[in-house]
């Protein structure tokens, strides 16, 4: 039908209206309403860093705590046993074949379980146990694995975001992605390779003693000032659990950057005691394998602070102090993606962008007036509320408009003329055959229509799936095109038809009817 | 009907020619492959940008002959001076590579550089991308073979899909002949390809259907000739519409943004073509008539 109630054409203008409003809200500050349109990291600059945590140490890790409990087991319940191995995923030993079915109802014992914890909620263990003849293996169970990855994503993430706060980055995104990824989105920033650096550090601090004799329970590790290797004992004295404060500051004999660091009471008691036991052994302290630091215990630290110094520049004590303060990671992490946008280079696209979006609407416009003449104009007309209607919807979702994005509104601006170019020429046809002007026009939106919807909608699944498998700017073009698509509609059958209804109405002589 | 061309006269012809162009870019497709950029191979892009826009291509190539990473790709990048620099070494197994890297550049040519851009892709990433790029356009297609099967007969479905993968090949196969790097923005861009010339052909179906009805005694080509005629018009102009918009892209968007202009500007055209001279002839091959339409509808 051409012609429109009061309440429709009412309806449409508000929804215009509303449209322009909310789009305008982009270009002014301070408003009530503080919506806009989110830039991707790839027009405001930024990066995009997506981790992915290593769990194979933590399993070793996990499976050496176990040890002694293991142990403890077998031998308070008098069950010998020999070649005790650790592998990096699994615990073999042998047993005596007559012990074993003792071992396992020991090992699957539900109540007071030190070794095997049973996690009731699930109904399942963490450790499994084989026999192979007199060989008995002992690993995570799949139940055990995946909770294990759990707990130390979900630490991860908790202390990447403090690392990352402390930096003081503006507006991060840090989200879960996968079982074992976690996204990482720092808008705006200065200097990513710094980041990248804190966010890649382990940052797992001991405090060891350096041992004379390179035995059983010592081990051999590099130091950073000299690369020189140092025998350093196993055995941990106190660990980066027990810091509750790290500040970088400045020595003030030497004036030379270092770390003051707080013990917890714990911690504090325990450094008092071995550097009491020690006085000019060395102390070892140790970040991720490597000897920062070995100083001479000069005499007994009871206060519960000390300082680090290994001759850092002022930047590496500050991260060095942030990195502490944060805690380590579980489970070393790895930087799998990462896409870096300078600001500058978003600026330049931004520009890009809207200079082409401009120029090819006017390409289009001119085009479609030259074309159908008035009705040109009523499609033009539907194609700036349109374009309107999209920035107003992007602004209400509070969408992020990508590179891609802005290519999807000028997509849209091409294709969105599809509609309006569909219906004119089926009311073309019609004229050739239909008297009535009015009714001409009448059969022509309706006939049109069917096509109109069935073209959409083969866009719009192709945009439905981009944005579910897209990731990051192609995502945002996905948002841009959908969109596009049901504006387009309503512009066309609304808007277009509307106006159209107007002309063809008030126009009782017919001089507007070639088309 | 101004126009009135005789359109299943060339049928033959351009399905031999269309069949050519298939059988060719899949031998293309198998043999040379695709130029795959860092998110489907994995590595190390970087735009940089050289204060000093004397410097030559050459001296940038010359300044990246470092062994560890491996194969370079150095090209122009817009601009004097901006440059678009591809290895396979990914950047982010040491973090300080970055600023490394930076360092050694800036002091072989002997001026400051703006590193513009950094992406860095790693293996199983890369690899997962690209799987999750073919998973969407196989699941593009599924999506719009079902819709259309829906909509019309299975005919029409068979034939909107048999036009669809023409375009697709064909669109990949001048992708592999031209060595032009295949991207995410690529997979998006067929995906929109996908959508456009499912639209074009969903146009002429929408009339073929209209057209069966109306005349009954008519063949199948001839109704397609009708129809093709009919709906030309519109064809030829959103096809004009769209290429407007995407030229000014193409031309004024920026380097990020030619990839994918291209592709879509290939894909239009191949589109418009194969709604006219792929799917329709579909619909003549299985003998679509008054028949087919009736009959099915009333099961």
């Amino acid at each position: 039908m051409l012609s429109f109630t009061k309440i429709k054409v009412l309806t449409i203008y508000i929804i215009l209206f509303l449209s322009i409003f909310f789009a305008s809200l982009n270009f002014k500050n301070n408003n009530l309403i503080d919506k806009k349109v989110n830039l991707g990291l790839d027009l405001q600059g930024g990066s995009y860093i997506l981790l992915e945590i290593d769990t194979k140490p933590l399993i070793n890790q996990k499976l050496q705590t176990k040890v002694i409990p293991i142990k403890k087991l077998l031998k308070e319940n008098k069950i010998n046993f020999k070649n005790f191995i650790i592998s990096a995923d699994n615990i073999s030993l042998t047993i005596d074949k007559k012990k074993q079915n003792k071992f396992k109802s020991l090992f699957f014992r539900q109540e007071d379980n030190t070794v095997n914890n049973f996690i009731s909620d699930y109904n399942k263990f963490e450790l499994d146990l084989e026999f192979d003849r007199d060989k008995a293996l002992i690993n995570f169970s799949d139940f055990g694995l995946v909770s294990l990855n759990n707990a130390a994503l979900k630490q991860s993430i908790e202390i990447i975001r403090r690392r990352i706060d402390d930096v003081g980055t503006k507006e991060p995104t840090i989200l879960q992605r996968g079982d074992r990824r976690i996204l990482v989105e720092l808008p705006g920033i200065d200097n990513p390779e710094r980041v990248k650096e804190l966010l890649g550090k382990t940052a797992q601090l001991t405090f060891r003693l350096v041992s004379k004799d390179d035995g059983f329970g010592s081990e051999k590790l590099n130091t950073s000032e000299d690369g020189e290797e140092l025998i350093v004992n196993k055995r941990v004295i106190i660990s980066g659990d027990n810091l509750v404060d790290a500040q970088p500051q400045f020595d003030s004999q030497s004036n030379q950057p270092i770390v003051l660091f707080t013990l917890n009471r714990l911690g504090a008691q325990k450094f008092g005691r071995v550097t009491t036991k020690n006085i000019g052994r060395r102390l070892a302290i140790v970040l991720d394998n490597t000897v920062i630091s070995a100083p001479q215990i000069r005499e007994a630290i009871v206060g519960g602070t000390g300082t680090i110094s290994g001759g850092f520049s002022f930047q590496e004590s500050t991260d060095l102090a942030l990195l502490l303060r944060s805690g380590a990671l579980p489970a070393p992490i790895n930087i799998v993606e990462e896409r870096t946008v300078g600001p500058d280079l978003g600026k330049d696209s931004i520009d890009a962008g809207v200079f082409s979006l401009i120029v090819g609407f006017i390409l289009v416009i001119i085009f479609m007036f030259i074309k159908y003449k008035i009705f040109g104009l009523v499609s033009n007309i539907s194609l700036i509320a349109n374009l309107f209607m999209m920035v107003g919807i992007l602004t209400i979702l509070e969408a992020t408009l990508t590179l891609p994005g802005i290519a999807g509104i000028i997509l849209t601006v091409g294709m969105a003329v599809d509609s309006n170019v569909l219906i004119y020429e089926r009311i073309k046809e019609e004229l050739k055959t239909e008297k009535s002007i009015i009714h001409a026009f009448d059969t022509g939106y309706n006939k049109a229509k069917i096509t109109v919807i069935d073209a959409n909608v083969t866009t719009l699944i192709a945009a439905v799936i981009l944005f579910i498998f897209g990731s990051g700017p192609v995502k945002g073009f996905a948002v841009t095109l959908g969109i596009g698509i049901i504006t387009t509609l309503f512009s066309a059958y609304f808007i277009a038809r509307h106006l159209t209804s107007v002309i063809v109405l008030n126009d009782k002589e017919g001089k507007y009817f070639k088309l | 009907m101004d126009n009135k061309i005789n359109f299943s006269q060339f049928f033959n012809i351009a399905n031999i020619f269309s069949l050519i162009a298939v059988v060719g870019s899949i031998l293309f497709l198998f043999f040379k492959g695709l130029n795959y950029g860092v998110d489907f191979k994995g590595g190390t892009l970087l735009e940089i940008r050289i204060e000093n826009k004397s410097i030559q291509i050459q001296e940038i190539r010359s300044a990246l002959q470092i062994p560890e990473l491996g194969d370079v790709n150095v090209k122009q990048f817009g601009d004097a001076g901006d440059f678009l620099i591809k290895f396979e070494k990914n950047a982010n197994e040491n973090e300080k590579f970055i600023t490394e890297l930076k360092n050694i550049i800036s002091k072989k040519i002997n001026s400051a550089v703006n590193f513009r851009r950094v992406e860095t892709v790693g293996p199983k990433v890369s690899s997962e991308l690209l799987k999750q790029g073919v998973t969407a356009i196989a699941l593009a297609l599924g999506a719009m073979l079902f819709y259309i099967w829906i909509r019309f007969e299975w005919q029409f479905s068979i034939g909107s899909i048999i036009a669809l993968i023409h375009d697709v090949v064909i669109t990949l196969g001048i992708f592999s002949i031209l060595s032009f790097e295949v991207n995410l923005s690529i997979v998006a861009a067929v995906l929109t390809i996908v959508g456009y010339s499912m639209n074009d052909t969903v146009v002429i179906f929408d009339r073929i259907r209209e057209n069966l009805l109306k005349y009954s005694k008519l063949k199948t080509n001839e109704i397609a000739d009708i129809s093709v005629n009919e709906t030309l018009s519109r064809t030829i102009i959103t096809s004009l519409t769209t290429l407007l918009a995407l030229f000014s892209i193409f031309i004024l968007g920026g380097e990020i943004l030619k990839g994918f202009s291209f592709a879509m500007i290939l894909g239009v055209i191949i589109g418009t073509y194969s709604s006219i001279f792929v799917a329709s002839p579909v619909l003549n091959f299985f003998k679509v008539t008054q028949k087919t339409l009736l009959k099915d509808d009333d099961i």
